[in-house]
């Protein structure tokens, strides 16, 4: 290869093209290689270190969620057709990922009712940002309304993102677990960019989200409503594109994607058909071969950074295809009526789970709202310090917020079973930090 | 073959999979109002396991994918994906693991990212690592927003950021994205940046040069030194593009060369599978004079024990949720410890040798594809379809076209957009040299079959599951999700 080439060794290749003064002299300070089962040990022996949903009866949610991933995503998403080609650049021989895509828009386009969804964007919380950077782009102004319910790392990667582009956030309060409307009314007003509200928000409570829409439209008719949705809550509350939602979005890890203690999942990201030129991302279009034979396509990519370059509407170029790929298998799997089912289930167990809770010596409802699958419970003893005593019962009881909230999201994978021992568990806890603050 | 059919057109009413665990307590009517149910369940497929796995099964012969074949496509480095790390990466200590679970309860997971911090920090050459972004073009966006908390911090106000015309298209998207101006800086006859234009255009109101090293040519700027010296001169912070970190590593380090940012691709340079457009994940690295501006939270440790803590009140924030794609760390952390130093290395020469080894066995096609610029190359190269435009009368798009009838992917087509009729092939090191010489074979057999007809690499391709696809109808009358 060297004499094709016509140097006398590799490092010839590099001598040429590299200057001395920038060149590395000495091997990268790294450990030795591994043989692969060697690897796999050290792996494995990391992997030990972790107390996971499968180590633990856990309660946690706030974002992510330890739903069941049915065997059939494991197979799909391994096989080598889909695991790994690059982004479908070449359509014919793309067809497969092109088609899974305009199915991933379908049923997110039914699971929200807008007419619009691209093909994903990253994840929950930069799928806001995103959100916000649209609609700055559309009515050019820079005045984010946000209501305090959003999640904490959605409502920081807003900020984040605005700060770029040049937009403030104001946070609009809750008051009694839900987005306070009069204060929501009182912020937003003719200079405002965008509104975003959460459904259902942090602590779990279903929102009147069609009464702020309807109010965020009424003081500022061209401003951008934004909702960030639970998908498996979708298979029971009035859908987003029902309730004057402009643009909604969400994180679309309960979707058939594993924990991965954090990603890679996907973000949903589904717009008014007014928002069609404006969105984000890949978006996958049906058209036709020169012998008329049906196929599907990467379309409106004058939208995208590779043909827009500086006036691009977005960024983003590798984003989460195979991750969307299981959501749309995973909503086939449920299928129509099993979406339902699914959040009718979580619905009667967090509410079983809520009275059975708020029940307990020491332990109340933060608020009083409808809930679908989390709720958030006010202690009255440290709520780290309780977690902790929990999780020495093997038990996960939800995730610490503040000195005294405990956040307790169910999955279908909690059954009764599961929630008595939590209780059992949380009851003695709870008490024994009593005892220990008295003592 | 049979009709092309979605999900949502294939099934029947009543028709399902899912089964669903059974309600095991009391069932309490009225829990959600009316007026704030759904009244129409959302009409998703009804259909059985068996009928779900055909239909995407079948749709997944349709796709070409780097398992199956040759995939050179220039600047996203199609390198082999081992299978350990699907199964590491499915161990239930990390694929169950909650980002939300307490510190003390992830200490293996943290410690990963620790490890992985650490090891890309050493190829990078500069000192501080945060894993967050989700892909390369959000590690640029993390990189832009640092540049821009760096210079407020000293209460300076800067409005442009210089990119070479060779940039990838995110890096001019990024920079609007985080309300700054582009500016472009052209290319000299070698390929590198051209000095006397970036002199002109660095000014005080620069606040960051965005650069791809080795560039989109495939073309190492030897004037990098100086480069670094005009920009930071200027007051102006220096921007990695890792896109191309394949070309170099262990051999020279985008610290050592004076850059102050440096995003990876883990999906390109460390075998994250690319999944068909994702998931990536764009770590980046800074050096200490941005570190009081990293994404919180970071990794700490302390005593031995790792923690997750927001440790600067001037952190840019958050960039997205939680810590990153964790999942992508643990493939390329086990990567990373396959290779190790010398493994890292030699994939680098080994690349830089298949590129140039290819771009040798292509140089009797140059009076038709010659290289656009330079004569050896780093990873890759580009090649101009121009004069075979014109002497053979197929475009670049023909000749991609056609290489699908031979069982290969094409290179990238049209990119970078200085060059005429560009092709910008990458063939990785993971390729066998039968492999290189078979595919240099078929762009001779296309040229030699265009001399006589070109007619065939016109109407290419013919034996794909369709052939050339209406763009123009798609993108003018948007169907982009079905009727039902």
């Amino acid at each position: 290869m060297l004499d094709a080439i016509g140097v006398g060794s590799i490092e010839e290749l590099f001598d040429r093209q590299i200057p001395a003064a920038v060149r590395l002299g000495r091997p990268l300070d790294l450990p030795a290689g591994m043989a692969e089962q060697d690897v796999y040990a050290h792996l494995r022996e990391l992997a030990a270190r972790n107390t996971s949903a499968e180590d633990e009866i856990t309660f946690l949610g706030a974002g992510m969620y330890d739903h069941y991933v049915p065997a059939i995503i494991d197979m799909l998403l391994g096989r080598s057709e889909f695991l790994t080609p690059y982004t479908p650049y070449q359509p014919e021989v793309s067809q497969g990922s092109l088609q899974v895509m305009f199915e991933y828009q379908t049923a997110i386009s039914e699971l929200t009712a807008l007419p619009v969804s691209n093909a994903s964007v990253y994840e929950g919380p930069s799928a806001v940002a995103s959100a916000g950077y649209l609609a700055r782009l559309a009515n050019g102004r820079s005045r984010f309304v946000a209501s305090a319910g959003l999640h904490p790392h959605s409502l920081d990667t807003l900020r984040t993102y605005a700060r770029g582009f040049g937009a403030e956030v104001v946070e609009v309060p809750l008051a009694d677990g839900l987005t306070d409307p009069a204060a929501w009314a009182a912020a937003i007003g003719e200079d405002t960019c965008a509104a975003f509200v959460q459904q259902p928000n942090f602590l779990g409570a279903v929102e009147d989200v069609e009464a702020l829409a309807a109010a965020a439209k009424e003081a500022a008719p061209d401003a951008v409503v934004v909702g960030a949705y639970d998908p498996i809550a979708l298979g029971i509350l009035k859908p987003p594109g029902e309730c004057g939602v402009d643009v909604c979005v969400g994180e679309g890890q309960p979707l058939g994607n594993r924990l991965d203690f954090g990603g890679p999942s996907f973000g949903f990201f589904a717009a008014t058909e007014a928002y069609l030129r404006r969105m984000p991302g890949r978006i996958a279009g049906e058209t036709t071969d020169v012998d008329g034979r049906r196929g599907f396509v990467l379309t409106l990519q004058t939208r995208e950074q590779h043909i827009r370059r500086e006036k691009a509407t977005s960024n983003i170029c590798t984003a989460q295809a195979l991750n969307a790929l299981a959501g749309v298998v995973y909503l086939s799997w449920l299928g129509r009526h099993g979406l339902v089912e699914l959040a009718e289930l979580l619905l009667q167990r967090t509410h079983y789970a809520r009275e059975a809770l708020t029940a307990l010596d020491g332990v109340e409802a933060l608020h009083s709202q409808p809930v679908v699958r989390e709720f958030a419970l006010k202690l009255s003893a440290p709520a780290g310090k309780v977690v902790a005593r929990c999780q020495e019962q093997g038990v996960n009881p939800g995730l610490a917020l503040d000195d005294d909230v405990l956040l307790v999201a169910i999955t279908e994978q909690r059954s009764r079973a599961d929630i008595d021992r939590l209780t059992e568990v949380l009851g003695a806890a709870v008490a024994a930090e009593r005892e220990a603050v008295h003592a | 073959m049979s009709a092309v059919e979605t999900i949502f057109e294939k099934g029947a009413p009543g028709r399902r999979a899912f089964v669903c665990p059974e309600l095991d307590v009391p069932q309490v009517d009225g829990l959600l109002p009316d007026r704030f149910r759904r009244s129409e369940p959302a009409r998703l497929p009804e259909i059985s396991e068996p009928e779900i796995v055909r239909h995407y099964v079948n749709l997944s012969k349709k796709n070409f994918d780097l398992d199956s074949g040759f995939y050179p496509l220039g600047s996203c480095t199609m390198k082999h994906n081992p299978r350990l790390h699907e199964r590491v990466a499915a161990l239930p200590g990390h694929a169950r693991l909650h980002p939300l679970q307490s510190p003390a309860h992830a200490q293996g997971a943290l410690e990963l990212m620790w490890n992985l911090e650490r090891a890309l920090s050493e190829i990078a050459g500069l000192p501080h690592v945060s894993l967050q972004p989700s892909a390369g073009s959000h590690g640029e966006l993390a990189g832009v927003l640092l540049t821009k908390a760096f210079h407020s911090d000293r209460g300076d106000t800067r409005h442009k950021v210089l990119t070479p015309d060779t940039a990838h298209g995110t890096n001019p998207a990024t920079v609007t994205m985080a309300g700054y101006t582009v500016v472009k800086v052209g290319t000299n006859p070698d390929g590198g940046v051209d000095l006397d234009d970036l002199r002109a255009k660095a000014d005080q109101d620069v606040a960051c040069l965005m650069l791809t090293n080795p560039n989109t040519l495939g073309v190492f700027d030897p004037n990098i030194a100086e480069i670094a010296e005009i920009v930071h001169g200027v007051g102006a912070t220096l921007y990695y593009d890792g896109a191309n970190l394949n070309a170099i590593m262990g051999l020279t380090r985008p610290g050592d060369m004076g850059f102050d940012i440096v995003h990876f691709n883990l999906h390109k340079s460390f075998t994250q599978p690319h999944g068909g457009g994702g998931p990536g994940s764009g770590p980046i690295a800074v050096s200490d004079r941005m570190v009081p501006y990293l994404m919180n939270p970071r990794i700490v440790r302390e005593d031995g024990r790792f923690d997750l803590r927001d440790t600067s009140e001037k952190s840019i924030g958050r960039l997205r949720g939680f810590q990153g794609n964790y999942g992508c760390f643990v493939r390329s952390y086990a990567y990373i410890r396959s290779l190790g130093a010398e493994g890292l290395k030699d994939a680098s020469e080994t690349a830089v040798l298949n590129a140039n080894y290819l771009l040798a066995r292509l140089g009797p096609l140059a009076e038709r594809l010659p290289l656009a610029f330079g004569k050896l190359c780093m990873h890759e190269f580009v090649l101009s379809g121009s004069p075979m435009k014109r002497e053979l009368g197929i475009k670049t798009l023909d000749l991609a076209k056609r290489l699908l009838d031979h069982g290969f992917h094409p290179p990238t087509v049209y990119f970078p957009l200085l060059v005429d009729e560009a092709l910008l092939i990458e063939p990785t090191e993971t390729e066998t040299k039968e492999t290189l010489d078979a595919f240099a074979d078929a762009i001779a057999a296309i040229l030699e079959e265009a001399a006589g007809d070109p007619e065939v690499a016109r109407t290419a391709p013919h034996t794909t599951p369709v052939r050339r696809l209406d763009e123009a109808g798609a993108a003018k009358r948007p169907v982009i999700r079905q009727s039902l």
